[in-house]
């Protein structure tokens, strides 16, 4: 009866004292707060609180992690569908990363979406340094983002290299008519020599590797077919169709973009749902391991407030007695 | 729910290896003139990979012609046909129908939207092509890239009348530049189709 009215008393006062002591608690979890009014028992509505919040964060991590294993098994059948289509492109005209020209484009790929772990950091730092390895006299480099996420990290200190910024592109599932008119936009919008696509390409659920697939425009090919190599054989090839080499030529190097980056676009979509998988996996495992850790302590001051309790009751008998 | 979750973790993993396995080629080229410049400029992080890391290898160019021709035909939601042998395809070049035979010249060719016929023994497979491009290789490798395709006989000949009116109304009524462009477009496409379908 004693240790019960106690206990009431050390409830009722918990909520007036818990904001103070919240800002001692910290890491450390015993809460053994000032004690007004000469009260000694430990609460452990603290420890309770944050008990509940570390479920609800693991409930919610967990459901995000089953949306995104949902999400990635969707997009993951189209894209290996897809990985065709780049291929006849390459067997053609090679790939040629390390091309010296003017005017360089990067189109960085990235999510509209966070907690997605590590990818659009790493697009964002491949971005950084193509353009320090494209950079010198007379070059210029500038910057093409799809996203959110990248575009929020190069503003900052590469505004003025801003060519066009798209967001929202996976609002409505993605398709190739939705890419091709972007392709479109892009090329009508921006000059340029060579373009870089930079993308996390999706290997599997826990690896992705960033990418740069390089198009060049018609006249880039042009000069690196004089100078040899995979493209050189271009001019064995005959040209079928269209009124002159140049107006075919135009339209295949606008119709590889539109194909590249039409997977490009949907292996970075691959990559986010996959990074978002093991961010949010990794995310629910710690919340579990923390609740186990928060469990042990209620516990450990749920029974030393009883053991407080207790000792008080028996001193005072015995102090009665005797 | 943690079964759950780890099942299905495991699932999307077994289906992750697939590619993983075979998107790598035996023996994957790098361009080295690149990874070198970057190692000069940037040598803390790690050079990123391009396409020819995953290009799938060709076969080399033979000094015989061969019996058959190595066709891919890919769109951009599928790969139709991947290294298929077959003896001759016909394919819809803006020049007209071109027959494509082992040991034809290498060729890049525009296409208009027309039939894909795929010859292989006695079956012939034929296809409506929206435009792409084709390119035949000196190796007896055709890639055909286009934008949408669908077999002939999933093909319904009412809807394609209907189109081929509504479009030829389209084109009378139309006003602006724009829409004279898209009805042509669509007439040409429909009237494709319809001599796809009859021929």
């Amino acid at each position: 009866m004693a240790m019960a009215a106690l206990r009431r008393e050390g409830r009722r006062l918990a909520p007036l004292i818990s904001p103070q002591s919240i800002t001692a608690v910290r890491s450390s979890v015993i809460s053994q707060e000032q004690a007004p009014l000469g009260l000694r028992s430990i609460s452990t509505q603290i420890v309770r609180n944050r008990m509940k919040s570390v479920k609800n964060i693991q409930k919610i991590t967990k459901a995000m992690k089953m949306v995104a294993a949902s999400k990635l098994r969707a997009i993951q059948v189209r894209a290996e569908n897809s990985r065709g289509l780049w291929q006849p492109f390459t067997a053609l005209l090679g790939d040629s990363p390390s091309v010296d020209v003017k005017k360089n484009v990067i189109v960085t790929i990235s999510s509209d979406k966070g907690l997605c772990g590590g990818i659009n950091s790493t697009s964002v730092k491949t971005s950084k340094a193509l353009k320090k390895l494209t950079a010198g006299p007379d070059k210029e480099t500038k910057y093409v983002v799809l996203g959110e996420k990248a575009k929020a990290q190069l503003i900052r200190d590469s505004k003025k290299d801003f060519e066009l910024s798209i967001t929202e592109l996976q609002k409505n599932p993605l398709n190739y008519t939705q890419v091709s008119v972007l392709a479109d936009d892009i090329l009508k919008n921006v000059e340029y020599d060579a373009l870089r696509i930079v993308f996390n390409k999706f290997q599997s659920v826990v690896s992705f590797l960033p990418t740069v697939a390089t198009v060049l425009s018609p006249e880039a090919v042009e000069k690196e077919a004089e100078s040899g190599g995979k493209l050189g054989e271009l001019d064995s090839y005959e040209i079928e169709g269209g009124e002159t080499k140049s107006e075919v030529l135009q339209n295949l190097g606008e119709f590889q973009f539109s194909c590249v980056l039409f997977n490009a676009v949907l292996e970075n979509a691959c990559s986010e749902q996959g990074a978002r998988m093991s961010a949010m996996d990794s995310s629910s495992r710690n919340a579990g391991d923390m609740l186990d850790r928060l469990t042990l302590t209620y516990n450990r001051t749920r029974q030393a407030s009883i053991t407080t309790e207790l000792i008080e009751i028996i001193s005072g008998a015995s102090a009665l007695e005797g | 729910m943690f079964r759950q979750a780890s099942r299905l973790l495991a699932q999307t993993l077994r289906a992750g290896v697939r590619p993983f396995s075979s998107d790598l080629p035996a023996a994957p080229t790098s361009d080295s003139a690149f990874i070198e410049s970057w190692k000069k400029v940037i040598p803390n992080i790690e050079p990123p990979k391009t396409p020819s890391n995953f290009l799938r290898p060709r076969p080399a160019t033979p000094t015989s012609i061969p019996s058959k021709i190595t066709v891919n035909f890919v769109l951009p939601y599928a790969s139709e046909l991947s290294a298929k042998e077959v003896d001759m395809v016909i394919i819809p070049a803006t020049t007209g129908q071109m027959g494509v035979l082992p040991g034809h010249v290498p060729t890049i060719s525009e296409l208009k939207p027309g039939i894909l016929s795929v010859h292989e023994g006695n079956d012939v497979t034929k296809y409506f092509l929206s435009s792409g491009f084709a390119f035949i290789h000196a190796n007896s490798v055709a890639d055909i890239i286009a934008v949408e395709a669908v077999r002939i006989d999933h093909i319904d000949p009412s809807l394609v009348q209907k189109g081929l009116a509504e479009f030829t109304q389209k084109l009378s009524s139309a006003t602006t530049e724009l829409e004279k462009a898209e009805a042509q477009i669509g007439v040409e496409v429909h009237s494709a189709l319809n001599s796809a379908l009859s021929g």
